[in-house]
């Protein structure tokens, strides 16, 4: 069975798919997090970061994988709430662009505490390395990490979806993502719904660490920023104000990424987020409010 | 009375870096290295404060514009001899083309205006998060293509032989041109235009004012400054594309907003206080000398310390430092105003 268009081949479809799954998460948590506080934030990728620091290290003490991964889950989560308890908390009533320049100040907080701690080198990253051997699929060979991202991915999602729509935390969740001065006057507790929120997307982050740092050979300080990047510009992309063309929008600019960084020769593939940028924002400027927003939303200014 | 008022407007900022500059002449040549590049990175948040702090929106692709001018004073001072080693594949006009230190400063200011005008064009029609993600992209895009395109500078190489002519007289003017620009902008109706838009957009609009045209006019003039900062920064120390991209965006804009981003006193002070700060820190990591007690402090700490104040500064006072405002003399009230105040309460 071939797939011959381009230089595509299936498993550079199936890589595409993969990294278009893992982005999707991370534009859920993002938007997840923007939903209840109006808050980008720009320090997710440091979140994933130290995720991917947390695995490397607990294969460098010798954890067993599933411990490294618990621990890695661990950090990351710890990580997310003291971020909100510290610094989305206090700032929670200021003004968007505010809170923008915190999360921007907290990411290069963390990304320097890990300069400062494991250095510009980073660590190797082997813990997981095994599932980059591929798997014959009727006769393609597709690297395991890519089955288990978009399996894991698509999980993920359909588990947020059940709770979003089937759960009371679900219910307060959207409520406070549409009004959330109403949903308070209704009965909604504020620190409930933001705490799970920011749970929920640590949990994200984590698995996205998880993800991501299989197939890089080494944990770097600046390991997942250029990801944030570009999953905030496929949010944005996408609507950020609801889940699901949040999650289009973030599967659609990992889908692009994976593909085209395998299809184009390497004089052009290192152009790759030029064609990205550029193609989003020519999709801004026809559909300011995202690609996949419903009628006109409201003026934001940050 | 009022023009004194006005002109302590100007003067607050002006003598701030002039005082750095005095201060600069006092010290050790190996500390005025860190002094020259305070000022320059005075220009550099002046710059911002012109679109950010007169329109209210944030803008991440300064730093483009900064670069943008950098590479074309860089390129266009680099003795040509030394070009054909160092920048082989470099165009041909590039290649043969070179001017003087002033002219080089005036291209980069015209160049980033440029550049900011076409990218403002289609951009400045957006707004809220669609806009900073634009502004974003622009600022990934220009890295992108300034690292690999070598027919139009180093690429991934750093900048050698630019003549380093950005000294203390040069850093000095430059910061004082970025001033005055800033000043004289500010006191033009435009600017109360677009500060009207920044209070409210849709009363400014109802009042016939063009959110569109003023917010271009402030994003070309502030991408000129930008990119004029940016020649500065050439002259002072050899660059590379990777120098000009995230972490100069985090960086000036924190001091934009730690300083205030609504005053123009406030980018100077940010710019200054933040920038001493980090100097301080990235000193110490080759032990420095505070009276008497010597310390040293492990590289990255700068950093460090800088992220930490920034979140501090946000979280206890959200209008920065100045709180967004200019030095004002007291205001002395005259009889008739007392009066008044008495006779309504």
């Amino acid at each position: 069975m071939t797939l011959a268009f381009l230089n595509l081949t299936w498993p550079t479809f199936a890589n595409g798919l993969a990294l278009g799954g893992v982005y999707a998460l991370m534009a859920v948590g993002i938007g997840l997090v923007f939903g209840v506080l109006r808050l980008v934030n720009f320090a997710y990728g440091q979140l994933i970061m130290a995720g991917a620091f947390a695995l490397a290290f607990g294969s460098q003490w010798g954890f067993p994988n599933w411990a490294s991964i618990l621990f890695c889950f661990g950090v990351v989560l710890g990580l997310s709430v003291l971020m909100d308890l510290l610094v989305f908390r206090p700032l929670r009533t200021h003004s968007p662009a505010v809170m923008l320049v915190a999360t921007f100040a907290v990411a290069f907080l963390l990304q320097n505490i890990a300069l400062l701690a494991f250095g510009p080198l980073g660590k190797s990253a082997g813990a997981l390395a095994i599932l980059n051997a591929p798997w014959d699929i009727g006769g393609v060979f597709i690297k395991k990490i890519a089955v288990i991202s978009f399996a894991t991915a698509v999980g993920c999602l359909v588990i947020l979806q059940l709770l979003l729509t089937r759960t009371p935390l679900g219910l307060h969740m959207r409520a406070a993502a549409m009004d959330f001065r109403t949903a308070r006057l209704l009965g909604v507790r504020a620190n409930w719904v933001i705490s799970g929120a920011v749970i929920v997307s640590g949990l994200f982050a984590a698995v996205s660490a998880v993800m991501l740092s299989v197939q890089e050979l080494t944990v770097v300080p600046t390991f997942g920023t250029q990801d944030t990047i570009l999953v905030l510009a496929g949010v944005v992309l996408g609507g950020l104000n609801r889940p699901i063309p949040a999650t289009l929008g973030g599967f659609s600019i990992g889908f692009a990424n994976g593909i085209l960084g395998g299809v184009l020769p390497s004089n052009q593939s290192q152009y790759l987020p030029s064609f990205l940028f550029a193609a989003v924002i020519v999709v801004l400027l026809v559909r300011p409010n995202g690609l996949f927003a419903r009628g006109g939303g409201t003026v934001e200014r940050v | 009375m009022t023009w004194i008022r006005r002109a302590v407007e100007l003067l607050a900022p002006a003598l701030l870096i002039l005082g750095t500059a005095l201060l600069a002449l006092e010290v050790s040549s190996y500390l005025q290295a860190y002094f020259l590049d305070t000022l320059v990175k005075v220009a550099i948040v002046v710059a911002l404060y012109v679109f950010i702090g007169n329109s209210g929106v944030l803008s991440f692709g300064h730093v483009s514009f900064v670069a943008v001018g950098a590479w074309t004073a860089g390129v266009l001072t680099v003795p040509e001899d030394q070009k054909r080693i160092t920048m082989p594949g470099l165009a041909h006009f590039l290649l043969t083309t070179s001017v003087g230190n002033v002219a080089s400063l005036v291209l980069a200011a015209v160049v980033g205006g440029i550049f900011a005008f076409a990218v403002g064009l289609p951009l400045m029609r957006l707004s809220g998060l669609a806009a900073g993600i634009a502004t974003f992209g622009v600022l990934e895009i220009t890295n992108n293509v300034l690292t690999y395109e070598q027919r139009i500078g180093p690429g991934l190489n750093a900048f050698s032989s630019v003549p380093s002519t950005t000294g203390i007289w040069q850093a000095t003017i430059g910061g004082l041109v970025c001033v005055v620009v800033a000043y004289a902008y500010q006191r033009t109706r435009f600017s109360r235009m677009l500060r009207a838009t920044r209070e409210d957009p849709a009363a400014a609009a109802a009042a016939g004012i063009s959110i569109y045209r003023q917010r271009l006019l402030a994003f070309t003039l502030s991408g000129a400054l930008a990119g004029f900062a940016g020649g500065l920064y050439v002259h002072l120390q050899p660059l590379q594309a990777g120098s000009l991209s995230l972490n100069l965006t985090f960086v000036t804009l924190a001091m934009l907003v730690v300083g205030g981003s609504g005053s123009l006193l406030g980018a100077v002070v940010g710019a200054l206080a933040l920038n001493g700060i980090f100097s301080f820190f990235s000193a110490a990591t080759n032990t420095v000398d505070v009276l008497g007690w010597s310390f040293t402090v492990p590289s990255g700490t700068a950093e460090l310390t800088l992220g930490m104040l920034m979140a501090i500064v946000l979280i206890l006072r959200p209008n920065g430092l100045t709180g967004g405002r200019e030095l004002s003399l007291p205001r002395r009230r005259s009889v008739a105003d007392l009066e008044k105040a008495r006779a309504t309460t």
